[in-house]
């Protein structure tokens, strides 16, 4: 019953996205429009093919296949995101490399988007989807609720990435940070959220533990105040349901200011606290090392996700948003600090005593290098947000910096530990196929954030100077131009900081690939596969 | 403080909290001293800073800080203070004939900062933020004498204020010259014959029978503007052609792109967008970069 009423749904969605795709108004459009039709028409034979199939009840198993097709989508959409940042670094050091034959498709405008929605949510949010339904199951001792809503998840974002993926570079974007999916693909990342918020809640309500572990409180935190900002800042009116255009709801600086509400706790709740919520559970692990303070988790925790919600008017300093509403961007954000330094403390303290392992194991290593940067960009973050040294460096490639060591150092490092740790275990195998090429990693990934994070500071730091400097009567003393000209060697430092953490990444994605294929079986039965029978 | 709570915790001393959750288990371990205090300084400077500034939205307006600063009324006073350093030696830029501004010391410590200014942010664009122009790209050099309309001050001046081919500024100098190859003006061979003796008369490598065929062409189509000896004429923006500074490119190609398709090159009229003193001073400082008549 259930089947036929699945065939029926995706039946109507296949034929409705044919017809959207005839009326289509825009290319952006007709192309998702395609993409949703085969989509939906895979899945309708898929079904088909499989029914009646007796189904197998696994309940006294993880379901662990899902997060091994995380484990691949977050290999593969890191790659792919790193790919598109190097390129469009080197299309701002060369710009030549705005090939005329890719104007309109593969220009700087059309690629940033794809790269920051690539390495945010198709790396960053497979590697959060992933790590939760990891993390909840063995912290819970509890299969993830709900049968196949996990495959749900997982392949619906694979499909928002895909579709998103294709409007951006054909044109479609509403235009706004980080959020330029257009209408229809935020509605679809509605559906997959709430159903993402389903198995988790389903899986801590089934849980076999007495209390909530520390990473989940972070993980659950991350889900609902997503789903929240997300409704929030794409609240708008399509122009035809057959267009990839929209009008937004609200105008000028209110839509400024709920852009940067979303935008900045986009950073507070999607890469700062989901990422802390995979720094509790594979730092422990990993360190083999209880964690530090439970207190400091409580305090820190609450103090956080109350604090980081005021903080997004400091995106708007000396704007025209009201002296007010900077004031308290400005405040909160100060107030911050602490709350974000409670995470990095209680990684770092967690691992002492465990010091001596930062020699052998290179996983290890890179955690503690992204806790380190965590509390490198939670500190810059707090004092950029100051008035007065915003007047400096917004607008400048400071910003840029900033955004890329937390990305690279804090969520990339993290994230990279989280896999190595998580495939010799999914795939049941004895350990990586080489810690040596983990330790190349570590390396190449490290120094190349230092040139980028610092070759930003450089240009951020001097443009700001440049771009303030006026003489005696009150006359600029520099043209835009002549800052950009000043920038370019600096630029070809940050690609060659990109590329070798591109290059990093690659030898990851060999590592983990000859770990599957190569490395033979653990032994004995893996118990981390089972539900503690309790 | 921080080392104090690095020695202790390692030790045995210190309870878990008795919870495990997949081997994982947490120190009852006190928050570190030094940690609770910053936190505390932040949210107490915090608050101070609420006070002082203006923090809290009412229903009308918000809490205006007891210092009563406002971003808006700094900016304006900056700007107010300029102005009224400047305001006398602009009036004396605008009430001074144009010619002698370039001679005026006093007038020229003021124009040349302050029209190399309004250079960078309005004239860059297009002639380049060190007014080198685009060779090859229709955006003339203003560092050579080699003018198009001119190069006295009052020529620059009036260039500035009206500008060339816009559709906005009934005064804005105009000429246009013919499509000869598109329109049919010319015969594909007359047009290869001229391109020879443009580029004769440029100084360049050319087949000197067809440059001979090319003169008379020349002289029948193109030299009521560019003159006999391709001189050009400033009275109608036309660029002198025996020279080796071009503004559309000066290879073979190039001028048979321009002869077939003519050009039409077009700048912006900066009357109403910039204020008179400021149209003198960028005047002055355009005259000043070393073609200036």
């Amino acid at each position: 019953m259930w089947d036929y009423l699945k065939l029926i749904v995706l039946g109507v969605i296949a034929v409705f996205a044919a017809i959207a795709t005839n009326y289509a108004h825009d290319l952006a459009y007709q192309v998702n429009a395609i993409v949703v039709m085969l989509a939906a028409g895979l899945t309708f034979i898929w079904t088909l093919r499989t029914m009646g199939e007796p189904k197998v009840a696994n309940q006294g198993e993880y379901l662990d296949g899902v997060v091994r097709a995380g484990v691949i989508a977050t290999t593969f959409w890191g790659v792919v995101g790193f790919l598109v940042g190097v390129f469009i670094a080197f299309q701002l050091a060369f710009p030549a490399l705005n090939f005329e034959w890719s104007q309109g498709i593969l220009n700087f405008g059309r690629l940033r988007p794809l790269h920051t929605s690539a390495v945010i949510f198709a790396f960053g949010g497979n590697a959060l989807i992933m790590s939760a339904f990891y993390v909840v199951q063995r912290t819970s001792a509890a299969r993830l609720w709900g049968g196949n809503l996990a495959w749900f998840v997982f392949w619906g974002w694979q499909l928002m990435i895909v579709l998103a993926a294709t409007s951006y570079v054909l044109g479609g974007t509403q235009s706004k940070e980080y959020a330029e999916t257009v209408w229809y693909i935020d509605w679809w990342i509605v559906v997959v959220w709430l159903a993402f918020l389903a198995v988790f809640m389903g899986t801590l309500i089934n849980r076999k533990e007495p209390h909530i572990y520390v990473a989940n409180w972070f993980y659950l935190s991350f889900i609902v105040t997503i789903a929240m900002l997300h409704l929030g800042n794409n609240l708008a009116i399509p122009v035809s349901i057959f267009s990839s255009q929209s009008v937004q709801v609200t105008a000028g600086v209110q839509d400024a200011m709920i852009q940067w509400w979303y935008g900045h706790n986009a950073v507070g709740f999607f890469l700062t606290a989901g990422f802390l919520g995979m720094m509790y559970y594979f730092v422990p692990k990993q360190a083999e090392r209880p964690v530090f303070s439970y207190k400091l988790s409580i305090i820190h925790f609450w103090a956080l996700i109350f604090l980081y919600i005021w903080a997004g008017p400091h995106h708007l300093h000396y704007t025209a948003l009201p002296d007010w509403a900077s004031t308290l961007g400005m405040t909160f954000s100060v107030m911050l600090w602490m709350p974000s330094w409670g995470g990095m403390i209680n990684g770092l303290m967690t691992l002492s005593g465990a010091w001596d392992k930062l020699r052998t194991d290179p996983i290890i290593r890179m955690m503690v290098v992204s806790v380190g940067f965590y509390g490198m960009s939670t500190f810059e973050g707090p004092m950029m947000s100051i008035k007065a040294v915003n007047s400096l460096s917004h607008y400048t490639d400071w910003t840029i910096g900033h955004v890329h060591s937390g990305a690279l150092g804090w969520n990339g490092m993290i994230t990279f530990g989280a896999l190595y740790f998580l495939t010799p275990r999914l795939w049941n195998r004895d350990g990586l196929y080489s810690l040596k090429l983990v330790s190349w990693h570590f390396w190449l990934a490290t120094i190349g954030i230092v040139l980028y994070a610092s070759s930003m500071w450089v240009t951020g730091i001097m443009e700001g100077l440049m771009w303030r400097e006026v003489d005696a009567n009150g006359f600029l003393v520099n043209a835009f131009a002549d800052t950009v000209a000043a920038k370019f060697p600096m630029y070809v430092v940050r690609g060659l900081g990109g590329a070798m953490f591109l290059t990093g990444a690659l030898i990851m994605a060999y590592n983990l690939y000859m770990t599957v294929r190569a490395q033979p079986a653990k032994a004995p039965v893996n118990a981390n596969n089972f539900v503690p029978a309790e | 403080m921080c080392a104090k709570q690095v020695t202790k915790k390692p030790g045995a001393q210190v309870e878990t909290t008795g919870h495990s959750w997949d081997g994982i288990e947490e120190y009852n371990n006190p928050m570190p001293r030094w940690w609770v205090w910053t936190f505390y300084a932040c949210i107490v400077w915090a608050v101070g800073y609420m006070i002082a500034y203006p923090a809290w939205p009412l229903i009308n307006g918000a809490t205006p800080g007891v210092l009563g600063a406002s971003t808006r009324a700094d900016v304006a006073a900056e700007i107010e203070r300029f102005d009224a350093a400047n305001a006398e030696i602009k009036a004396q830029l605008i009430a001074a004939p144009l010619t002698s501004i370039p001679t005026d010391q006093t007038l020229m410590a003021y124009a040349e900062p302050a029209g190399g200014a309004v250079f960078r942010t309005y004239c860059a664009q297009c002639h380049g933020s060190g007014a080198a122009g685009v060779e090859g790209k229709g955006y003339p050099s203003l560092l050579d004498d080699d003018w198009l309309w001119g190069g006295t001050i009052e020529d620059i001046h009036l260039t500035i204020t009206h500008g060339i081919r816009n559709t906005t500024d009934p005064d804005a100098r105009y000429s246009e010259m013919p499509k000869f190859g598109v329109d049919g003006l010319l015969e594909p061979a007359q047009i290869d014959a001229v391109v020879e003796h443009v580029l004769a008369i440029s100084g360049q490598e050319h087949d000197a029978t067809l440059a001979v065929e090319g003169a008379t062409v020349f002289a029948d189509n193109c030299a009521a503007c560019h003159m006999e000896a391709g001189e050009g004429d400033r009275t109608q923006g036309a660029p002198a052609l025996n020279d080796a500074i071009w503004l559309y490119g000066g290879s073979r190609e190039k001028i048979k792109e321009t002869v077939t398709y003519a050009r039409f090159g077009v700048m912006p009229a900066w009357a109403g967008r910039l204020t008179e003193d400021e149209i003198r001073a960028v005047a002055a400082y355009v005259h000043s970069r070393g073609g200036g008549e």
